[in-house]
């Protein structure tokens, strides 16, 4: 059990896919103006990435070495297409917003990634959890910066403003707070995640690289 | 001049790297070294000049709906666009796999110094964003396919080419402890990319009447921008509308 549970853990702090591994980033940057994007995103990946998982390591006594990467490319296409078209059916307008990063979660590093470290040679149960482990990593990187740049951003969360009126002129806006429209721009997104990274590190001095 | 727009407009305004976050992953990792970054870069402009216009044939015969309908009248409804993501990736992975072998046989030089990095290029998100924007943006001919391809990998190439020589040089710089290596890197990155932002002018020249240079499905920010900017147009209006009024 101990062990287990260690493979859900480590990648939310210690060992998270965007901080520290350093994969997934693309999606993680482009989407994250909104902070409905980032959840659905997340959803997304933690989808693909826990039956992704245990497809491969199920198949991993089969699958020839060198044709690897190609069988783990139609797998991770096939759940994102699943994906793709349920967005589609059930939330066009995201799936507007979202644009082509949906595609993009096929060459998501992470996915491919944890395919390559731990579903190749790892059972089923232990893979599956290390997805959900690495996905729910993914998604907390990716809610904390939509957060903030929704917030500080467009003054909302979800949609729903949670600071006043910016053009009625109430709540903090009536002291003469203004949204920071810069955050809705990319490269604030780089800038959050850097922060991010900062505060981890200087709180966690072993990840201090050199 | 349509061709010399869009290969502005690839390179700079709708940088792979700065507008689009595409193939971050070996931005980040392979950027330590100015001279492997060249290598990566290459390969990527190599592989987006093959993939994008052999993917813009597959969208256009196979793909898109009604594309079919060179095979005959009974073919014409079919409508195979939810394959395309598998269709793009498993051409990417091929051609890379491919152009490996052929590189190897033919130019043994060019192999040692592109070889190592083209198995990472089939996993690099900017090669099938590179095709997927392709498809979304409607490119119409194959000619603008090919030179879309290569400039988006020539952009994608300055970018490696500038981070890298930018962490060579920082290595000297006293930065804080804990925002060494990857922290500062995407700090960095950030500047950049406002730096890169401002190129957004450059084919209207500055002209607010000017054709629109943004198309609506670049990305979220874009769209947020246009509607930032009606807004504040919209503001101004009103403004200027009740002091004529007073």
């Amino acid at each position: 059990m101990g062990k287990d549970s260690k493979l859900i853990l480590d990648p939310l702090a210690d060992n998270n896919p965007i901080t520290i591994q350093v994969l997934g980033i693309c999606s993680a940057l482009a989407i994250t103006a909104e902070l409905e994007a980032s959840i659905v995103m997340s959803i997304s990946v933690l989808f693909v990435l826990g039956i992704g998982n245990v497809v491969i390591s199920l198949m991993r006594n089969i699958i020839p070495s060198k044709i690897r990467i190609i069988v783990q490319l139609i797998v991770v296409a096939t759940l994102v297409i699943i994906v793709d078209l349920v967005l589609k059916a059930f939330a066009y307008e995201l799936s507007k917003t979202l644009s082509v990063f949906v595609g993009l979660i096929i060459t998501n590093c992470i996915i491919m990634g944890r395919f390559e470290a731990f579903a190749l040679g790892n059972g089923p149960w232990r893979s599956f959890l290390d997805g959900i482990g690495n996905a729910l990593g993914y998604g907390v990187i990716l809610i904390i910066v939509g957060f903030f740049r929704e917030l500080l951003g467009s003054g909302t969360l979800l949609g729903f403003p949670v600071l006043g009126d910016p053009i009625e002129k109430t709540g903090l806006y009536a002291i003469g707070y203004e949204n920071n429209g810069f955050m809705l721009l990319s490269p604030m997104a780089l800038i959050v995640v850097g922060i991010i990274i900062w505060i981890q590190r200087s709180r966690n001095k072993a990840l201090i690289e050199d | 001049m349509e061709h010399l727009e869009l290969f502005f407009k690839s390179i700079f305004i709708d940088n792979m790297v700065f507008a689009t976050f595409l193939g971050m992953c070996s931005y980040l990792a392979v950027s330590k070294k100015v001279s492997t970054a060249v290598g990566l870069g290459a390969a990527v402009i190599f592989v987006l000049a093959i993939t994008v216009p052999l993917n813009w044939l597959l969208d256009q015969y196979i793909l898109q709906p009604g594309a079919l309908s060179w095979l005959g009248e009974e073919y014409a409804n079919y409508d195979l666009s939810f394959l395309s993501f598998i269709m793009f990736i498993a051409t990417i992975a091929t051609m890379v796999q491919l152009v490996e072998i052929v590189v190897e046989k033919f130019s043994p030089s060019l192999y040692n110094s592109l070889g190592i990095f083209l198995p990472l290029i089939a996993v690099n998100c900017a090669i099938l964003g590179g095709s997927l924007f392709m498809q979304s943006r409607e490119i119409e001919t194959l000619g603008l396919a090919l030179n879309y391809g290569i400039g988006s990998g020539i952009g994608w190439f300055l970018a490696i080419l500038a981070i890298a020589a930018i962490r060579e040089k920082i290595r000297y710089s006293n930065v804080p402890p804990a925002l060494r290596g990857l922290g500062i890197t995407f700090i960095i990155t950030g500047l950049m990319a406002i730096g890169f932002m401002s190129f957004g002018g450059m084919l209207t020249g500055g002209d607010e009447e000017g054709e629109p240079t943004t198309e609506p499905t670049a990305s979220i920010e874009v769209i947020k921008e246009d509607i930032k900017k009606e807004e504040a147009k919209l503001k101004s209006d009103l403004e200027i509308a009740e002091n004529t009024n007073k």
